[in-house]
């Protein structure tokens, strides 16, 4: 059995948990999905819609708001009960946080930002990236079950979840949590300052990585920018060396975009930028490494240096 | 405040990587190295926290002898100490086999403040520090974008996904992932390259029953799933044809 941990925030469910649906739907084996918080009734009917066995709820006051130290010992008491095989996560910044560390309390590893499985025998193996996405490898956890993986966001489309003929039922999960045992205080959530720049609106934009190699030089981006009627945006090391403000910043921890035109210049293409702009509908790529994971998602490219590339994309425009 | 970063070392950004012979680990024999960057940010982070409110910045390492050229590098920066768990077998070994290694030496030190990067640039599953944390037995909290130090206490700004943030308040002694971008990193001056020399780098042996959680079974170049139209040529002939397909084809200019 396939234990899949759904994500909610103040009872909205995370999209991203239908892709670890079906994900777990896509195997051989039997399906039950955990949603974990406190008044989640209304999730855990939502969830009860899919194909699968049973939803189990945990619904305890001490959960209203997340925190790592009680979701693990919640998610815990009720994965040693239901002894299953594995357990399928979202790739979310949540799971992260809490997840390793909840499959190290069965001196398990997590299997992270999968975007695949494959029965191997009686294994179940992860396909997943490495290297910044260069290269793709099949991992294994060592020890069989359970097992615990999760899955990069995108990965699976959510309206491939297979629903049920009826509601699955919905089972509460009686666990035992004390004040003491959560360490964390947590404060509400915020957003910054409203962005000055919605870059979704966007219909052109010209995007900038590591490969521009200096602040100096942004100022060729953005005369390419101008000739294209585009605005200029990065890949989130650009803003880390603060070159271009934050709120230029495109992918999982900046803005997503599905402009026309995106033109990357010197973008490798990590996983974290493409959840960003992978929507868009032509990409080109210009970048000197011919392995740059970046080609696989463009429709156009130019394998080159981007300070000879990109002076000569200015000219061309103006002819 | 006694502080630890863990810093690993991986293969440097632009090398050429190619898939070992038996398609497990990339050919890395020849390879330059490099400190994981969200490591650097933690270590810069540290440094910051030590110039603040005192006390001592040790460097933690697992890994092969190689590994040594980070630990300078931490020191030379600015790190006081170092510990360095020395193993071939911890080459590629992956984030939970790592903590475990890292985790008997660092009990010892009863640090107030355990700061990693939040993943790294070779294998990326972002759990080396948040593993440790159980291993110590110590709170956590990842991907974090500002670290205040308070009696006995950290309140940190957690990045939540979509540009939402959230202030997180625990008790010490506690670990932190650091998020790239938290600070402007510092480089070494030829100073502190010099007092890195005399610096000490304690050497520990990783724990004997020590083994890997998981196992990479085959590695190997992805399969492109779009077709790409590739322009060749010197860079003006190719932006020509790259600016008519943009026009003509995709017409999108």
């Amino acid at each position: 059995m396939i234990l899949v941990i759904a994500e909610q925030r103040d009872g909205v469910l995370h999209q991203a948990s239908w892709e670890a649906v079906v994900a777990a739907q896509r195997t051989t084996q039997a399906v039950q999905v955990l949603v974990a918080g406190s008044g989640v009734m209304s999730v855990a009917e939502d969830l009860a819609t899919a194909d699968i066995d049973s939803v189990l709820m945990i619904d305890h006051p001490l959960l209203e708001a997340y925190t790592p130290d009680g979701f693990i010992e919640a998610i815990s008491q009720v994965v040693r009960s239901m002894s299953p095989d594995a357990v399928f996560l979202a790739h979310t910044y949540q799971s992260r946080e809490f997840a390793p560390r909840l499959a190290a309390r069965f001196q398990q590893t997590l299997v992270t930002d999968c975007v695949a499985t494959k029965q191997v025998g009686d294994r179940l193996v992860f396909v997943r990236p490495m290297f910044q996405g260069k290269f793709v490898a099949d991992v294994a956890p060592v020890a069989l079950s359970p097992c615990f993986a999760s899955f990069q966001i995108g990965a699976f489309r959510q309206d491939a979840v297979v629903r049920g003929s009826d509601s699955a039922a919905i089972y509460p999960q009686e666990v035992v949590i004390q004040d003491d045992m959560i360490r964390q205080e947590v404060e509400p959530p915020f957003q910054e300052a409203k962005q000055a720049v919605d870059l979704s609106q966007a219909e052109r934009i010209v995007a900038v990585g590591r490969g521009i190699k200096s602040k100096d030089h942004i100022e060729l981006v953005e005369r390419l920018a101008a000739a294209l009627g585009a605005e200029v945006a990065a890949s989130r090391p650009i803003c880390d060396s603060g070159w271009l403000p934050m709120d230029r910043q495109i992918g999982s921890s900046g803005q997503t975009v599905s402009p026309k035109l995106y033109l990357a210049l010197g973008i490798s293409g990590a996983i974290q930028h493409l959840v960003g702009m992978k929507g868009s509908r032509t990409i080109v790529a210009v970048n000197k490494d011919p392995d740059a994971p970046i080609f696989e998602v463009a429709d156009f490219g130019i394998v080159g240096d981007l300070f000879e590339v990109v002076p000569a994309i200015i000219s061309a425009l103006s002819e | 405040m006694k502080i630890a970063v863990c810093v690993k070392q991986v293969v440097t950004r632009d090398w050429p990587l190619r898939i070992n012979d038996s398609h497990t680990w990339v050919d890395d024999r020849d390879a330059s190295f490099e400190m994981n960057e969200p490591d650097a940010y933690a270590l810069e982070e540290a440094l910051r926290l030590k110039e603040q409110h005192g006390g001592e910045v040790v460097v933690c390492s697992a890994g092969p002898p190689r590994v040594n050229q980070v630990i300078r590098e931490a020191l030379a920066r600015g790190a006081d100490r170092a510990i360095h768990v020395e193993a071939e077998s911890l080459a590629s070994a992956d984030g939970a086999m790592v903590a475990e290694a890292l985790a008997a030496p660092m009990e010892e030190e009863q640090f107030d403040l355990v700061l990693t990067g939040l993943q790294s640039d070779d294998q990326g599953f972002a759990q080396t520090g948040v593993v440790l944390a159980e291993f110590l037995s110590i709170p956590h909290a990842t991907i974090i974008m500002e670290v205040q130090v308070g009696a006995g206490r950290v309140r940190v700004k957690r990045e939540l996904e979509g540009g939402w943030f959230q202030w997180v308040s625990m008790s010490t002694p506690a670990l932190l992932t650091i998020q790239s971008g938290i600070n402007q990193l510092r480089y070494a001056t030829l100073k502190g390259i010099m007092a890195a020399k005399k610096k000490e780098v304690r050497l520990v042996e990783p724990p004997a029953e020590l083994a890997r959680r998981q196992e990479i079974l085959m590695l190997s170049v992805p399969e492109r799933t779009k077709e790409i139209r590739l322009f060749d040529g010197a860079p003006a002939e190719a932006a020509g044809k790259l600016v008519q397909a943009l026009k003509d084809d995709a017409r999108v200019i």
